[in-house]
């Protein structure tokens, strides 16, 4: 709390005005999300026909169909979606971690050069690099597959500024020389004594690249033609467009979409608590 | 460092560099030889020999400015590029002006229920923009949309959501509700960070709470305010994945509505890669010029503030 609420006794009154126009903003931000989970329970015929946010009666019709449809596909691109998202999460952030980590507490020689080169990554439009990853990737014979999604996505530059700035603030100097005291390589201080300090800050890291990773649907989109190996954003894409022809399949599609924002909202849920927003403005208390 | 032993001393300054190898490697793969790459594309084009039929018909030539100069002229990439403006004059203005008012209000003493709006206003933060323009363009759908049903039963005419100046709006409204979240969150951080005696001192003053916030929070928290600006302009500039996902849902979406879309139509639609190179550079030279503009403009700003 920014100010105590002894401060100033006797002449505060209940913020009506700021508590209703937050939850004016609240409304809005959740409202498609309550109209996806109601249209999700209408049938075909029902989402036409009957007033928008009245619930229907299909809900596990739908799942079922969507389950059916081309055995299962859907299922494997929400696996996918997790593969993508968490494996690259995981190596973006180790990635992080060991970068982050050397720019804050060594000096040497090109340190702030190599971190304002990392940094210009984030300025990148993603096409720019998109395409001739694309043409290179191709030529190494190696497009359409997991890793043309998941390589490309591991150095990420935010979260080598992230990893930088926590490290900077957790780990201090003393404790790392009192490793080198006790005779421990550079790495094993590492290992053992910096990247348990870093740990909250990480979590932090891993999150946001899983969010990145999830919702990134340029790359998988330019590298993928199989769409057995789609993620679950780019296999909605393409229902969607086969739905304009064949609206029966929007039910598919608004059904897949409110169970591909399930996971990332328990997600988000459960772990709000250890995530350090802080972190994520770069801003770190000292 | 001085009293470590020398074996010691040699570990410690090679240490640092093993630590960024794997950020350097990853780093030079995929982007700087991309990035490379697309450079020299941009420089080439392929000519057709004879009557273009064999495998030797086909070959690459040095090309010179001649793509940029094309990519200058062509209508479709300057109408995108116009587009984009005058959707990013909507999306950055709305959007930060809500994240700084919820940050704001957020920071009001005695507030009800502050965590769950918190948490909602951030929420589209974690749902995909393929999803949310999906979600939205549902919503636009005349056949399912409730405003358009409201409109309906209070006999008003339903204007279309997803034509003309209306399409600006929804695609708009795409990129506030799923941006404002995360801005606020950055915002309202700065703001926690002001020390409470700074209101005090104020209070004791005779501030209203609307002159704290005027006079005191929005520029302490100016530096938050020029961080989301530079991050809302990026993203603006390189919009792609919610008018694509749209496009199915109306005919009055180009394939090249903005400018990366024109950039993936000529890449993989039209096989230009040599054009689609040279309007990727371009666009890449303007992100920059324009976030060093910025924060150039920015920089002198709080300069001049300083010295007052």
């Amino acid at each position: 709390m920014s100010t105590p609420s002894l401060a100033a006794p006797g002449r505060r009154r209940l913020p009506l005005v700021p508590t209703a126009a937050l939850f004016l903003g609240a409304l809005y931000c959740l409202l498609p999300v309550v109209w996806v989970l109601v249209a999700s329970t209408k049938s075909g015929s029902e989402l036409f026909s009957t007033f928008t946010f009245l619930p229907g009666s299909g809900f596990t019709d739908n799942v079922a169909d969507l389950t059916e449809y081309r055995d299962g596909v859907y299922w494997r691109w929400m696996a996918n979606s997790a593969f993508y998202a968490g494996v690259g999460a995981l190596l973006s952030t180790a990635v992080s971690a060991v970068s982050g980590y050397a720019l804050a507490v060594y000096r040497f020689r090109g340190k702030e050069t190599v971190f304002n080169i990392l940094l210009a990554g984030v300025l990148m439009p993603p096409v720019i690099l998109a395409v001739p990853q694309y043409l290179l990737l191709a030529q190494a014979d190696m497009t359409d597959s997991y890793l043309s999604v998941l390589l490309p996505l591991i150095l990420s530059p935010y979260g080598v500024y992230l990893a930088r700035i926590y490290a900077a603030a957790a780990v201090p100097a003393d404790v790392i020389e009192a490793g080198r005291m006790d005779g421990g390589g550079e790495w094993r201080i590492f290992r053992t004594i910096a990247l348990p300090m870093m740990l909250p800050g990480l979590v932090t890291v891993f999150l946001f690249q899983f969010v990145a990773v999830w919702n990134n649907f340029l790359l998988p989109y330019i590298m993928l033609g199989d769409d057995e190996k789609f993620p679950v954003t780019l296999g909605l894409y393409t229902l969607l467009q086969q739905g304009s022809n064949t609206p029966a399949l929007y039910t598919l599609v608004i059904t897949g979409a409110l169970l591909a924002i399930i996971p990332l909202i328990a997600l988000f849920l459960v772990i709000q608590r250890f995530w350090s927003l802080d972190l994520l403005s770069g801003a770190v208390k000292s | 460092m001085t009293r470590t032993p020398r074996r010691k001393a040699y570990g410690v300054k090679s240490a640092p560099y093993a630590f960024l190898v794997p950020a350097t490697l990853l780093f030079l793969l995929f982007f700087a030889l991309p990035i490379g790459y697309a450079v020299y594309l941009s420089f080439r084009r392929t000519e057709v020999k004879g009557l273009g039929l064999g495998k030797d018909a086909r070959e690459e030539i040095w090309a010179g400015v001649a793509n940029y100069t094309d990519a200058l002229s062509d209508s479709e990439l300057l109408d995108g590029a116009l587009r984009i403006l005058g959707y990013g004059a909507i999306v950055v203005p709305v959007m930060l002006g809500l994240a700084l008012l919820f940050a704001l209000l957020l920071d009001t003493d005695g507030l009800r229920a502050r965590g769950f709006s918190r948490l909602a206003i951030f929420l589209p933060y974690a749902i995909p923009g393929v999803i949310a323009a999906l979600m939205w363009g549902f919503l636009y759908l005349p056949d399912v949309s409730p405003f358009l049903y409201l409109l309906d039963a209070a006999g008003l005419p339903q204007p279309d959501l997803l034509d003309g100046g209306p399409l600006y709006l929804s695609l708009a409204n795409i990129a506030v509700w799923g941006g404002t979240g995360f801005n606020m969150i950055v915002i309202y951080t700065s703001l926690r960070a002001i020390p409470a005696e700074v209101f005090e001192a104020a209070r004791i003053d005779g501030c209203s709470q609307l002159q704290i916030a005027l006079r005191i929070k929005i520029p302490m928290v100016a530096p938050s305010l020029i961080l989301t600006f530079f991050f809302s302009i990026i993203a603006t500039l390189q919009v792609f994945s919610e008018p694509t996902t749209l496009k199915p849902l109306t005919n009055s979406l180009s394939t090249t509505w903005s400018p990366l879309m024109k950039v993936y139509q000529d890449a993989f639609v039209n096989n230009d890669i040599h054009a689609a190179a040279a309007q990727a550079v371009i666009i890449a030279l303007a992100t920059l010029a324009l976030s060093f503009g910025f924060l150039k403009a920015a920089n002198s700003r709080t300069k001049q503030g300083d010295s007052r």
